[in-house]
């Protein structure tokens, strides 16, 4: 089971520097699907079988879809990855990156000298769906309507947002056709 | 299962938290922006399984289904606002969009 978590975790790792170094998004999604993978892996190494399911449902599978079919409305072509290839220099990359590692080596230090408490002796970590489900609609029954609000309150937004709102010029101004678009009117 | 000490799971979360913010920052096109974001999210919930199995409570993998309800919402109201972006400045250039003026 160890072995399979450090596995797992180079897995993402990698996935991961492979999502951020793509020039072309289709390739990147593709990784980013990968590193899900294996965070959902790290996930049953930690005793979270359902968040498993859900990391693979959720986030490989609704959102990253979304993201494609949006790549596949804007229809983009080579010259996109030419130019996200451009932008890409390496006098603008390493300079966040290396502030990046110094809190990254920072973080790695906090977290070795810190004396972690130890786990309460009980048997194993596993955590199961059922124990979830209780706590979730028990103490936590609020953040659940919270999340519900929030959901729609998102529905709404993508809606408001993603309409595409039709240009009205007043007729003087219209140039093109002017006689069809009155019959349109009336 | 508990084997795995917390430190591990803890570093590789802010490995992936750390990879995201190096990419939201390094990059200019929006929807790569979008994807940092995603890979960031993940890496704090990673953080609380990590958390939760160590101290073999539930409240970890709730936080857990918090953050990806939220990640949700994010996500779609973020590509219409990409939509709406591309539909009106014809570029993903997130430069091109620093003037709002509506």
């Amino acid at each position: 089971m160890e072995l399979t978590f450090y596995i797992a975790a180079a897995v993402a790792v990698l996935a991961t520097i492979m999502v951020i170094t793509r020039y072309n998004m289709i390739h990147a999604l593709l990784y980013l699907v990968v590193s899900f993978m294996a965070v959902a892996v790290v996930f049953v190494t930690m005793g979270a079988p359902f968040m498993a399911a859900l990391e693979v449902i959720v986030y490989a599978g609704a959102i990253v879809v979304l993201i494609i079919f949006v790549i596949m409305m804007l229809s983009l072509t080579r010259e996109d990855v030419e130019q996200e290839k451009a932008w890409l220099q390496p006098k603008l990359w390493v300079g966040p990156a290396l502030l990046s590692f110094v809190l990254l080596a920072e973080l790695v230090y906090l977290l070795v000298i810190a004396d972690m408490p130890a786990a309460p002796a009980v048997a194993g970590s596993y955590v199961d769906a059922r124990a979830v489900g209780l706590a979730l609609y028990g103490p936590y029954v609020l953040g659940v309507q919270l999340s519900g609000i929030l959901l729609m309150a998102g529905i709404v937004g993508a809606y408001h947002l993603g309409r595409q709102k039709k240009k009205v010029i007043h007729r003087f101004l219209q140039e093109k056709e002017p006689q069809k678009e009155r019959s349109a009117v009336l | 299962m508990s084997a795995i000490p917390m430190e591990t799971g803890l570093l590789l979360a802010g490995v992936l938290f750390m990879l995201g913010l190096i990419s939201v920052m390094i990059r200019r096109n929006i929807i790569f922006m979008l994807i940092s974001v995603e890979i960031m999210l993940n890496a704090a919930g990673l953080a609380f399984i990590v958390a939760g199995s160590h101290w073999a409570q539930p409240d970890g993998q709730i936080m857990f289904i918090f953050i990806l309800t939220m990640a949700a919402a994010e996500v779609s109201v973020g590509l219409a606002l990409i939509l709406q972006i591309h539909h009106q400045l014809k570029t993903l250039n997130s430069d091109a969009a620093n003037f709002m003026k509506g």
